[in-house]
């Protein structure tokens, strides 16, 4: 998939007073040859919790093919099942309905194949930063060699050659989440899942992680599936947004962004302001806030349900 | 503020030491010491109940020097500690695996939980009696009470803390490839080292107890046994010398316990 070849896909420029139709087609074509290889597919995936009185639908029938090299951004109101779908990607929650194809598999139970990225860096805290990045190494029984290789490539990636000997807490909340990135890489997942993974992080220390994870991505072209609930950060990761409503959780919107930043050309400053990027970010605010009504009751649901399935083996 | 008003200057709260607190511990021990001697001296109490603390450091001189009924006094501690941590050992490699599958795996806690419920509560003393019968009372008694006394804290404390392991760490941990043995010897066992080192010292202070009782039931040897073989002979200052052992044996051990904890588990303290 290349940049140039997005054009269709996008929502016509300046007209991001309106609503884009969604165009879902022109994407899935885009992705259909990586599909084969790495390519991630999801596959009428719908999510309903038992409640006593009533069944809650979480996630309805989401389709989405996935390149191997994508980035996506995932916006919606709280509730509308980002965090769920995360979750069914991930393999910690089991669809309703529906399926999760990775390079032609099922994929059914967490493992090394999709690499996850919490909110919070989540290293193990007795480990010092070179052995949790090692962990995922060693858990596929890799040589000696080829660990200590991989280690100090991805703690040179993620700008931590000098922090390798440390633990965890000697350290501050962006070196931690750079950390906890190069662990996930450090695998060679097919997929990265990333959960708000700059939410917790103050302002500046989160401008330059998101520095960093483009500059991560342009250099690995892994595949990322990014939640956020900032559309700022979503216009300049996401090489392809996607926007959800809740009641049920769906897709509502799924387009290539048309203010992608291809690397070193322009600054995250002057991308903010340039007019496109304002409108459209005027845009995709009032999307999200068109759904972001009556979205907290499956929130609390869907967060006690993914509770219950993951607190016992 | 008003013109011309003049700001009090400001208390700033001295932050002190540890050498601080330290100094306010052995001014406290040392009055305690002082009123003891003071009331032993005047003889406010009868020396058979209160000793003098020179009387109780001449008895402690001379049990270090020429031992206690045919033993030397490192021979009656070491068969004190022995029992303990034979009785320890066999605690953590079965309370700490089994509590920590229990926490994780229901099934398998529904058939040990109703046991360790019934027995938890009950005073080691109880079930001692039964224990010299099938067992003599030879050294195997007394570790297997103390086993028994120890096992169902430190057993608990593995429950819990294999329970608080948080979601998303062990959800991470499946998802760098982590998974049967490897999840319980990688991830799970290491986030409760801290709940299971803070549990052994509950385990010690227990089994340490019970330690002392079953000595002064059934014993030749032990520290224990020296408080009970003294009482018979009206000897308040070996009694109290044994106890300012055992008390400082309990001491020590605790502070390995605490060294430990903060040497495994540095990132708790932060």
């Amino acid at each position: 998939m290349t940049v140039e070849g997005t054009s269709a896909s996008m929502p016509p420029r300046g007209a991001w007073t309106s609503a884009p139709s969604v165009d879902r087609s022109s994407v899935t074509t885009e992705t259909e040859g990586a599909e084969g290889a790495e390519g991630i597919k999801l596959d009428g995936i719908s999510l309903t919790y038992n409640q006593r009185r009533s069944p809650v639908h979480a996630l309805k029938g989401i389709d989405l093919d996935l390149a191997s090299d994508d980035f996506v951004c995932v916006l919606g109101p709280s509730g509308c099942g980002k965090s769920s779908l995360l979750n069914i990607i991930a393999g910690y929650l089991e669809p309703t309905e529906g399926s999760v194809w990775i390079g032609g598999t099922e994929h059914i139970e967490p493992n090394a194949q999709v690499g996850v990225v919490f909110q919070h860096a989540n290293l193990f805290p007795w480990l010092t930063i070179a052995k949790n990045i090692e962990f995922g190494v060693k858990m596929a029984r890799l040589p000696r060699e080829e660990r200590k290789r991989r280690v100090d490539a991805y703690l040179e990636l993620v700008g931590l050659s000098h922090a390798g000997s440390q633990l965890p807490h000697q350290l501050s909340g962006g070196m931690k989440q750079r950390a906890a990135i190069a662990r996930t890489l450090a695998t060679d997942p097919s997929i990265v899942l990333m959960d708000e993974p700059f939410s917790a992080l103050d302002a500046l220390t989160r401008e330059s992680m998101q520095l960093h994870l483009r500059s991560i991505w342009q250099k690995t072209r892994k595949c990322i599936f990014f939640i956020t609930h900032d559309v700022d950060e979503a216009l300049l990761l996401g090489r392809r947004i996607v926007i959800m409503h809740p009641n049920p959780g769906c897709i509502v919107q799924d387009f290539m962004n048309p203010v992608f930043v291809p690397e070193g050309e322009v600054s995250f400053s002057d991308a903010r302001a340039g007019k496109e990027f304002v409108e459209l970010r005027r845009f995709l605010i009032a999307q999200i806030a068109v759904g972001s009504e009556s979205g907290s009751e499956i929130e609390n649901v869907s967060r006690s349900g993914a509770d219950k399935r993951t607190a016992l083996l | 503020m008003p013109v011309g008003a003049q700001r009090k200057p400001r208390k700033r709260k001295k932050t002190r030491g540890n050498a601080f607190y330290l100094g306010i511990s052995a001014v406290s021990v040392g009055a305690v010491l002082t009123l003891w001697w003071i009331a032993s001296r005047n003889a406010w109490v009868n020396p058979l109940f209160l000793p003098t603390p020179a009387d109780v450091w001449y008895a402690f001189a001379d049990i270090a020097k020429e031992g206690y009924k045919g033993s030397s006094l490192p021979a009656h501690i070491a068969a004190s500690l022995r029992r303990i941590f034979i009785a320890l050992a066999f605690i953590f490699v079965t309370a700490v695996p089994l509590g920590i599958i229990c926490g994780r795996i229901r099934w398998i806690q529904a058939i040990f939980d109703p046991f360790v419920e019934f027995y938890r509560p009950l005073p080691p003393l109880a079930y001692y009696s039964l224990l010299v019968l099938w067992f003599g009372i030879q050294d195997t008694s007394k570790i297997v009470l103390l086993f028994l006394s120890g096992f169902a804290p430190l057993f608990i404390a593995a429950v819990h803390s294999s329970r608080r392991v948080p979601v998303d760490r062990f959800n991470g941990a499946k998802s760098l490839g982590a998974k049967g043995w490897r999840l319980y010897v990688y991830v799970i066992f290491p986030s409760c080292l801290p709940d299971l080192l803070t549990g052994l010292r509950t385990t010690v202070g227990i089994t340490y107890a019970t330690l002392v009782a079953a000595e002064m039931i059934a014993a030749v040897s032990g520290v224990g046994w020296m408080v009970l073989d003294a009482s018979k002979y009206l000897r308040s200052d070996i009694i109290y010398a044994a106890i300012i052992i055992m008390g400082v044996i309990a001491i020590l051990i605790d502070t390995a316990l605490r060294l430990l904890i903060k040497r495994v588990s540095p990132w708790v303290e932060s």
